[in-house]
């Protein structure tokens, strides 16, 4: 009868204690260690991963909050995933303040890293990486946070995502900065988020370079205050190799930047070159919808104080070539689809969307109404303004996550 | 084995064990066996009570019984949806056993592991128990167990079984930041026996006389094509595909209560389907079920493509069929507008209820 009252005090006891240390070595079953780790860690606690390459056929899942997951380096740490055989992700987040760093996640059979309904996950100096490059039959999402708010990635790698390398989706409160996205379809993509800034990464030979998307019939949307600053994004030529039928296989290779059915984003400072595209695009919602809630419009969008050289030679989009050629064979730096309207499901018809402003060249193609196709453009010059700055603070993560984060 | 094998032959000896009521309370025991929630030869303890539901969650094609005990005194009240509430103290068992031949699913039964829903005062707990040497081991991490039988086509089938880690449980049997219990609801229940018995003797109570919901089963060609597909759905997919579950992210959601067709999936583009989507552009595209990404999903067993993700090695053609068919005898265009609130959508629970 004693068992029982013996466990209840170890437990109180282990309650009290101070955080630890819980130190995972390579060998064995890799597998179980790891999970043996993530699930008995206590809130405090510190799971080092030391160098070394692990091999995992399942994936790993941590539930418990204010935990650090540490490897000794994304060149030294590495969990191998090359012959996964269950699960939709390498690792699965679903605590609070959670910082995982330092190691790289290779071969993902689905997403790299996820974390689902976060509040505070911080994913700093960790590569996420198809090492067979760039293939369709690569998973989706390198570092994948979603309904998560208090996001941080900082100092990531991810290479061969066949969706978004770096995809923050219907969270808040976002900083991505001083990572690199290639070799994906797009580099860094946020979707459905409020208050995001993206900052100094550099976005290089993905189709697309970064992404500002809304999409309707989600539990979070309206995507709005997202601000793209000083980040370098260039080159962004590679073929599109996503799933057809996913939204990011409608992103035409050669797009630097593209803002979709999203209000009040900021783009500056930003070094957008060699983009075979558009350096900057920013459009409607292309398709048919039901969701009555849903604005399918971008508002009070401003490219201001950005750096374009040689981007628009050879737009991918449907009708592009015509309407370059028509402007003397290259796109401007900015280009709106000049959208303004639609029509609510089941209703009317609804003007929105414009206050679109840039200060360097820019077309718009006045299509006017949504789902209007790119094929019945009347292309007329963006007029030149010069734009105040923008109002809005910097996004700021809780102190402790950040210093966690250093 | 040996040792199960031994407490068989010696039934007539052992006296019958004693739910460890306190212990269930307390911690989360090494074995199984701690419990005293089945004898040694696997038979429940008293007040261990066996139900059944009327379409279960495909795993594999494990047989699986179910328990449940209540501590003495304590009674679960009815819900119409979702799970009956279970008082503090309740422990719901799910054991997993194969047949040596799939063609024979209830006969010479190899058990693999055992997982309990433990309701403490702060909430469900979710545990494991795998069999290792002759007894049921706790394993928090998961486990992949290598399980040889004959299939249906009576070849040699090797299923490379799951047994899922502590968050795994987790992450299915999730409501909002709790865990809750999927399968003992009202509907589920409802074979028009188990409820009243329950009732009768005082293990339920607010079992309304009439208008009770029920689930379909699944694989009875007798009730509505309707019905049955949802039901197989709502119990393979609902649990993660709600608005409060893992999935909720996706918008996709199959849970017996959802009504409006893009949220079940019809004409809805993927969000985050990546590769998942096999280059399909809907999830269901009434009238073609080889253009939906559902039935794609499903016939996949390949990590980041396959659904459910994890909880199953295998494809369950019989699952696939009515999936198919419930698609097929959709008509093409439907839906395409958005009905009235409250409309459309037919779920499970509207159809065959006090049959």
């Amino acid at each position: 009868m004693h068992r029982p009252f013996i466990a209840v005090m170890l437990g109180l006891l282990a309650g009290t204690a101070a955080a630890k240390t819980i130190h995972v070595s390579p060998g064995g079953d890799a597998r179980e260690k790891l999970q043996t780790a993530f699930i008995e860690a206590a809130p405090g606690d510190v799971i080092h991963i030391a160098a070394g390459r692990y091999p995992l056929a399942d994936g790993l899942s941590l539930d418990v909050d204010n935990v650090t997951v540490k490897g000794e380096g994304p060149g030294a740490t590495i969990l191998d995933f090359s012959a996964q055989k269950g699960s939709g992700e390498g690792v699965l987040i679903t605590s609070d303040a959670v910082v995982m760093r330092d190691l790289s996640v290779q071969n993902p059979a689905g997403n790299g890293i996820k974390s689902k309904g976060s509040d505070g996950i911080a994913l700093v100096n960790l590569v996420v990486e198809w090492t067979g490059g760039p293939k369709s039959t690569n998973g989706a999402y390198g570092l994948y946070p979603v309904s998560s708010k208090n996001v941080l990635i900082d100092r990531c790698v991810v290479k061969g995502a066949s969706d978004a390398g770096i995809y923050v989706g219907q969270s808040a409160n976002i900083i991505v900065r001083a990572s690199r996205a290639e070799q994906n379809v797009a580099g860094i993509e946020i979707e459905n988020s409020y208050d995001a800034d993206v900052i100094g990464n550099t976005a290089t030979n993905n189709a697309g370079g970064i992404l500002v998307f809304d999409l309707p019939d989600l539990p979070q949307q309206g995507g709005r205050n997202v601000r793209l600053i000083g980040n370098d994004v260039t080159a962004n030529n590679h073929v599109n190799f996503a799933a057809p039928g996913n939204i990011v296989a409608g992103v035409p290779s050669g797009t630097g930047i593209m803002v979709m059915a999203n209000e009040q984003v900021l783009v500056t400072g930003n070094r957008v070159t060699g983009n075979n595209g558009n350096g900057v695009m920013i459009v409607a919602y292309t398709q048919a919808f039901t969701d009555k809630a849903y604005n399918p419009l971008p508002r009070r969008v401003t490219v201001a104080g950005n750096e374009f050289r040689n981007n628009g030679s050879a737009p991918a989009f449907a009708g592009g070539k015509a309407i370059a050629a028509a402007l003397g064979g290259t796109l401007p730096p900015v280009m709106w689809d000049g959208i303004t309207r639609y029509v609510v499901p089941g209703g009317s018809e609804r003007a929105d969307g414009g206050n679109i402003a840039s200060d360097a060249p820019g077309i718009s193609l006045n299509l006017g109404v949504q789902g209007t196709p790119a094929s019945a453009a009347r292309p007329a010059p963006l007029p030149s303004q010069t734009i105040p700055p923008a109002p809005r603070a910097a996004i700021v993560l809780p102190a402790a996550l950040e210093a966690r984060a250093r | 084995m040996k040792r199960a094998l031994a407490a068989m032959l010696l039934v007539g000896a052992a006296p019958a064990p004693v739910v460890r009521g306190d212990l269930l309370l307390a911690s989360d025991a090494p074995r199984l066996a701690d419990y005293g929630l089945f004898d040694g030869a696997g038979r429940p303890a008293p007040g261990v009570m066996p139900y059944s539901l009327n379409t279960p969650l495909f795993s594999d094609g494990a047989a699986k019984a179910r328990f449940v005990w209540l501590p003495p005194g304590t009674r679960a009240d009815y819900r119409s949806s979702g799970p009956l509430a279970f008082p503090v103290g309740t422990v719901l068992v799910k054991r997993f056993a194969f047949p040596a031949d799939a063609r024979a699913p209830d006969r010479e039964l190899t058990p693999v592991e055992t997982r309990l829903l433990i309701h403490r005062p702060a909430g469900w707990v979710a545990l494991s128990y795998v069999e290792e040497g002759g007894e049921a081991v706790l394993k928090r991490a998961g486990k992949r167990v290598a399980v040889r039988i004959a299939g249906r086509d009576g070849r040699p089938l090797e299923i490379d079984y799951a047994v899922p880690n502590q968050n795994q449980c987790k992450t299915c049997h999730q409501a909002g930041e709790a865990i809750t219990p999927i399968g003992p609801t009202a509907g589920n229940l409802n074979d028009g026996r188990q409820l009243p018995m329950w009732q009768a003797s005082g293990r339920l109570a607010g079992l309304p006389a009439a208008g009770l919901p029920r689930m379909a089963r699944w694989d009875d060609a007798a009730e509505p094509l309707e019905a049955r597909a949802r039901a197989y759905l709502a119990v393979n997919c609902g649990h993660c595909h709600n608005r409060a579950g893992f999935a909720s992210n996706s918008g996709l959601w199959l849970d017996p209560d959802e009504r409006e067709p893009a949220h079940l999936g019809i004409n809805k583009r993927p969000v985050a389907a990546g590769r998942g989507s096999g280059g399909l552009e809907f999830a269901i595209l009434p009238g073609r079920p080889d253009k939906s990404i559902l039935v794609h999903r499903m016939l996949s067993a390949e990590p980041g493509v396959m659904m459910p993700q994890f909880g199953r090695s295998l494809i369950h053609d019989d699952g696939v069929a009515l999936i198919r068919q419930w698609i097929s005898a959709m008509p093409a265009g439907m839906a395409v507008t958005p009905p009235a609130a409250g409309g459309g959508g037919g779920a499970a629970r509207q159809s065959g209820q006090n049959r």
